[in-house]
Parts: structure tokens; C-alpha cells; sequence
């Protein structure tokens, strides 16, 4: 397939639903062959299917081996398979809950980081040098608090500031390697599944984007967009950011 | 007037450092500092040097168990919880490709789930006692990054937004409890004592650092007690959920 990508090799972890699999969607647009690394197979999904869990490191060992292997290397790695891990507070929230929640949203990420770099800097014949971009999702609850679930919070955080590490050192290594975070506000996915449950689908989403500035959820494609720019040289001097996509979410104060 | 009259404040870290310097300034202004630390022959001789209104109790921040007696004998010697303090860390060089999956976690345990777990203990102790202040340090690299800190970084920015959590959860219950972040520099403690002493070029450890400060120097730990205890104190009362920066303007 011709197109921007064409060529080029990119993992997306959770590719099997929501913002992951639009993203694994558009990069595929552009010619990209497509690693949907995930727990669930999307029977229609886009790209190869990998069964995979981010949290695990023997995991993404053999991840990295299958891609370099069949592939031959790596560009773009999209760090974005994650839970909310519920909703219990800062009171309710246990050890327990909140190591899982880590070990997924922030380990894994970790992770995704360090055996993307070990791709990426492998060359070839038809990859000269050193180069990629890793796409963390973090999410507004990263950047803002929330009352809500605390152990998601405190893991978006941890994404937040890993991804500058990442960035910076990536940068001073010369590795040719971007880092950058993104931050979605509230996105049309099956993570909302327990609050359709609770309110009703059409309501829920109502409801949600009500809380948006613009007046709507976002669908997965808006962030796909999103990751496509991120993970695309059209974004070549970006790195270390944090690209908000919150319909105006953390922007400020509206006329009430 | 003093400005914590009898108000009971315990300080997790409180053996060393910013939180040893906190613990005097919470004595010097009236309350009672309990030092909770892993370091037990640090913190019993600071808490024997600030007399009866301290107490040591020995802590592993990572330990639900552990803070769970830390806040019953803060309560049980003093008759109450006001305040607390989430100094205990650890400060660790690596980067993405050296650090290790274990060696991520240490970090993380010790600095956002020992963090998590002291607001989460203190919590229903600060509300028995009419509402109260959490302080959180996490570190003006939960601001910006830096290349040679990776485990660190993730753990400070899991702090920042931790913090905003419980300010906004504990808002929401009207539990009458502020929770806030502080964000130092690079403080003359023991912990950065072994970056000190390296060189870095033709320079000490110490001018490099001293270097990415636009005052010109390392900060003290007093410097960071007095901003802690402004928000431990009822002069910070409108104050939550927010990252107050300690670091010569090296953020600037
Ligand atoms: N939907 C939103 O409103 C929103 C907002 C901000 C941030 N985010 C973040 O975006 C990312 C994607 O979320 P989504 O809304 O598309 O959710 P989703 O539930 O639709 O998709 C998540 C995918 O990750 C996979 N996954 C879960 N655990 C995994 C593991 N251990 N290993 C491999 N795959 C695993 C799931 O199987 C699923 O396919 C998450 O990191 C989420 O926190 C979502
Ligand atoms: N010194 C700096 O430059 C600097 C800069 C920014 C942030 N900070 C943060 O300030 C806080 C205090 O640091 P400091 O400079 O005073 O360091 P320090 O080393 O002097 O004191 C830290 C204390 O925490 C204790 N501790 C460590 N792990 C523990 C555990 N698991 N359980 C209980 N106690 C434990 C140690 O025993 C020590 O007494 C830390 O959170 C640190 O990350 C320090």
C-alpha cells in the first residue's frame, strides 16, 4: 500500500478497540504495516494480530523478537493499552487495585518505551538508521485532577513525566527517537462500557459531552488523527510534548 | 502566636533532609511532630532532641500495616491527626534504557504508592480531628523531565496528579482537608550528598547543580520547611489541589 507511512513498521498495544484501533486504522491508511498488540483479537480489526500483555516483560520480549523477525524493523510504537481500574477513591482504592492498575498503565508503558527504543534503533537494509516515534496516551487526568479514580490518576501522571524522560534521552543519545504524550478528554469507547451500563449509551454520551467545551465526546478517529500526526515525520520536530485532543476540557471557564 | 498551636502533624521521611527540617519547624511553631521513617537510629535521635512534643515511630512507607499504627500512636500520644507530611523518598539515577522492571517499581512503591497510602490513612484521622493539610513533595521533575531520572520522573508526576485526587475527592466529601503538592530544586540533603561529590567535567557535582539554578546555589531544607509549613498552617486555607514550587527558578 502506497502512502506516508508506506513501509514503515508500527505496533499499537490495545489495537483490538477503541482509540487503538482507530489509530491502528489511519496508520494502516498510510501504508504502515500494522502490530494490533492486544490481550483481546478484534476479529475485523486492521493489521496482524499479536496476543500480548503490556505488563508483562517476557511479553514484550517476544513481541520485539516477532516484529524484528517477520518484519524486519520498527517505527512507530503506540503505547496505548490501558484501564480505568474502576472508580474507587482515595479512601476505597487498595494496595491491591492500585499495583494492577500501575503495573498496566504505568509499567506497561514503561515497558512499551524501552523495547521500542531497542527496535527502533536496529537498521537495516531498507532502514539506514536510528529512528522512530513512541506515542504514550496519558489522559487529561494526567495533566488535571479528578475526584475520581485515584489509582488512574496517579498513573496518567507517572505517563506525563516518562515520556519527557524518554524524549530527553532519546535526544541526547541522538537516537533520532520522539517521545510525546497525548492527552485525550472524555473519547467514545468501550472504557465507558460501566457508565453506559449505569445511564444508557446515548444518554451517557450526552451527558459526558455536555462537560466538553465543544459540546461532545470525541469519537476514537479524533485521536487516531491525533497519533497518526504524532507517529508521522509530519510532526518532526515535536518531542517531549503534551498533545491535549479535551474539546477544550482543561482550557479554563465558560460563560455559567 | 504560634502558627501550628497544638496541631499534631506526622511526617513520613521525618528522619532526614526536608522532612527532619520540617519536623523542627512543626516543634518551633507549637505542634507535635511524629517522625515516621525506615531510618530508626536517625529518627530517634532527632525526636529525642525535640523533646516531648515529638515521637519516632518506625515506618516502611510501602506498608498499608505500617501506617495504619503510624497514625493510631500519632493519635493515641497526641490526641489527634492535623497534618501530614509525604517526605519519604528516594532519589535514583537511570534512564529508559537502563533501568530495570523491578528497579521501576522499588522507585514507584516507595514514592507514589508510599504517598498514595499515607493520604489514604490519614484521611479518616484528619477528619475525626475537624479537617486538616496533606502535603505532598513530589519534586520539580513531576514538572519537567530529565533524561538521567526516568523511574523518578513517573513516580513524581504520579505524585502531581495523586495530589490533585485527594484535594478534590476529600473537597467533594466536605471533609474539610487541603491536600497539596511541593515542587523543590536541587535541596542540600543526603539524598543528592552522592552527586555532590562526583565531577562533572572540569566542575564539582556541586557547581553543576548549583549551575541549573538561576539563584545561583542549591536550595536548604529550611527554605522547603517554610513553604511546608504555610500549608500545613491555617494560612493556606483557600489553597488545594496545587503544585507549589520551591527551586531557585530553574522551572522559570
Ligand atoms: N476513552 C477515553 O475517554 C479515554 C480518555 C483518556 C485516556 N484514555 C486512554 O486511552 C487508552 C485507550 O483507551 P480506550 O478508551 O480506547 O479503551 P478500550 O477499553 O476501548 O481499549 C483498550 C484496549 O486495551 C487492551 N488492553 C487492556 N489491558 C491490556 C494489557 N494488559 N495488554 C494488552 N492490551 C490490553 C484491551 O483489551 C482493549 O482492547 C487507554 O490508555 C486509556 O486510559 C481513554
Ligand atoms: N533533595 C532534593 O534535591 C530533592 C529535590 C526534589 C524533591 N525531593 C524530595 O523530597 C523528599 C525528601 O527528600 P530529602 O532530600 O529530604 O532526602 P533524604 O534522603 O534526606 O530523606 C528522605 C528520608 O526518607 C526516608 N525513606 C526512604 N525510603 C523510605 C521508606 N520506604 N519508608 C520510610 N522512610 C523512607 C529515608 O530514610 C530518609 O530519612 C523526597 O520525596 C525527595 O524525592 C528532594
Amino acid at each position: 500500500m502506497s502512502g506516508e507511512l508506506s513501509g514503515q513498521v508500527a505496533i499499537v498495544t490495545g489495537g483490538a478497540s477503541g482509540i487503538g484501533a482507530a489509530s491502528a486504522a489511519l496508520l494502516a491508511g498510510q501504508g504502515a504495516r500494522v502490530i494490533v498488540a492486544d490481550l483481546q483479537d478484534a476479529k475485523d480489526g486492521t493489521g496482524r494480530f499479536v496476543s500480548h500483555d503490556v505488563a508483562s516483560e517476557e511479553s514484550w520480549k517476544s513481541l520485539l523478537a516477532d516484529v524484528l523477525g517477520r518484519e524486519g524493523r520498527l517505527d512507530i510504537v503506540v503505547n496505548n493499552a490501558g484501564i480505568s481500574g474502576g472508580f474507587a477513591n482515595a479512601e476505597t482504592t487498595t494496595v491491591e487495585s492500585w499495583q494492577h492498575v500501575q503495573a498496566i498503565n504505568s509499567e506497561g508503558v514503561f515497558l512499551g518505551c524501552k523495547y521500542a527504543i531497542q527496535g527502533m534503533k536496529k537498521s537495516g537494509p531498507d532502514k539506514p538508521a536510528s529512528k522512530g516515534s513512541i506515542v504514550n496516551i496519558s489522559s487529561i487526568a494526567g495533566l488535571i485532577g479528578s475526584a475520581g479514580p485515584t489509582a488512574y490518576t496517579a498513573s496518567k501522571g507517572a505517563v506525563r513525566l516518562l515520556s519527557k524522560s524518554v524524549a530527553l534521552y532519546c535526544a541526547e543519545q541522538r537516537y533520532n527517537i520522539r517521545c510525546n504524550s497525548v492527552h485525550p478528554g472524555g473519547v467514545d469507547t468501550p472504557i465507558f462500557n460501566p457508565l453506559w451500563q449505569a445511564m444508557g449509551h446515548e444518554q451517557g454520551k450526552a451527558f459526558v459531552g455536555s462537560r466538553h467545551p465543544i459540546g461532545r465526546m470525541a469519537e476514537p478517529v479524533d485521536l487516531g488523527e491525533v497519533v497518526l500526526w504524532l507517529a508521522s515525520d509530519r510532526s518532526s520536530f515535536v518531542t517531549g510534548a503534551e498533545i491535549v485532543a479535551d474539546g477544550g476540557l482543561t482550557s479554563g471557564l465558560m460563560k455559567r | 502566636m504560634p502558627r501550628l498551636e497544638n496541631k499534631v502533624v506526622l511526617l513520613s521521611g521525618g528522619a532526614s533532609g526536608i522532612g527532619a527540617e520540617s519536623a523542627r519547624l512543626v516543634v518551633r511553631e507549637g505542634g507535635k511532630a511524629v517522625l515516621a521513617d525506615r531510618d530508626e537510629a536517625k529518627g530517634r535521635t532527632l525526636a529525642a532532641e525535640l523533646g516531648d512534643a515529638a515521637l519516632f515511630v518506625p515506618l516502611d512507607v510501602t506498608q498499608e500495616a505500617g501506617w495504619q499504627s503510624a497514625v493510631a500512636a500519632s493519635v493515641e500520644r497526641f490526641g489527634g491527626l492535623h497534618g501530614l507530611l509525604n517526605a519519604a523518598g528516594v532519589g535514583v539515577r537511570n534512564s529508559i534504557e537502563d533501568c530495570t522492571l523491578a528497579e521501576y517499581r522499588r522507585v514507584n512503591d516507595i514514592n507514589a504508592l508510599g504517598t498514595f497510602l499515607g493520604c489514604k490513612t490519614a484521611i479518616p484521622a484528619l477528619k475525626q480531628s475537624g479537617g486538616g493539610s496533606i502535603v505532598n513533595i513530589s519534586s520539580v521533575l513531576g514538572l519537567r523531565g530529565a533524561s538521567y531520572a526516568m523511574a523518578y520522573c513517573a513516580s513524581k508526576g504520579a505524585v502531581r496528579t495523586l495530589t490533585k485526587n485527594v484535594a478534590l475527592h476529600c473537597a467533594q466529601m466536605k471533609y474539610n482537608i487541603r491536600c497539596n503538592s511541593v515542587h523543590p530544586g536541587y535541596i542540600d540533603t543526603p539524598m543528592i550528598a552522592p552527586r555532590l561529590s562526583q565531577t562533572v567535567g572540569n566542575r564539582s557535582g556541586r557547581q553543576d547543580l548549583e549551575e541549573l539554578h538561576p539563584l545561583g546555589r542549591l536550595g536548604r531544607p529550611e527554605e522547603v520547611a517554610n513553604m511546608i509549613l504555610f500549608l500545613l498552617s491555617d494560612e493556606s486555607t483557600f489553597s488545594t489541589g496545587s503544585e507549589f514550587v520551591c527551586d531557585g527558578g530553574l522551572t522559570a
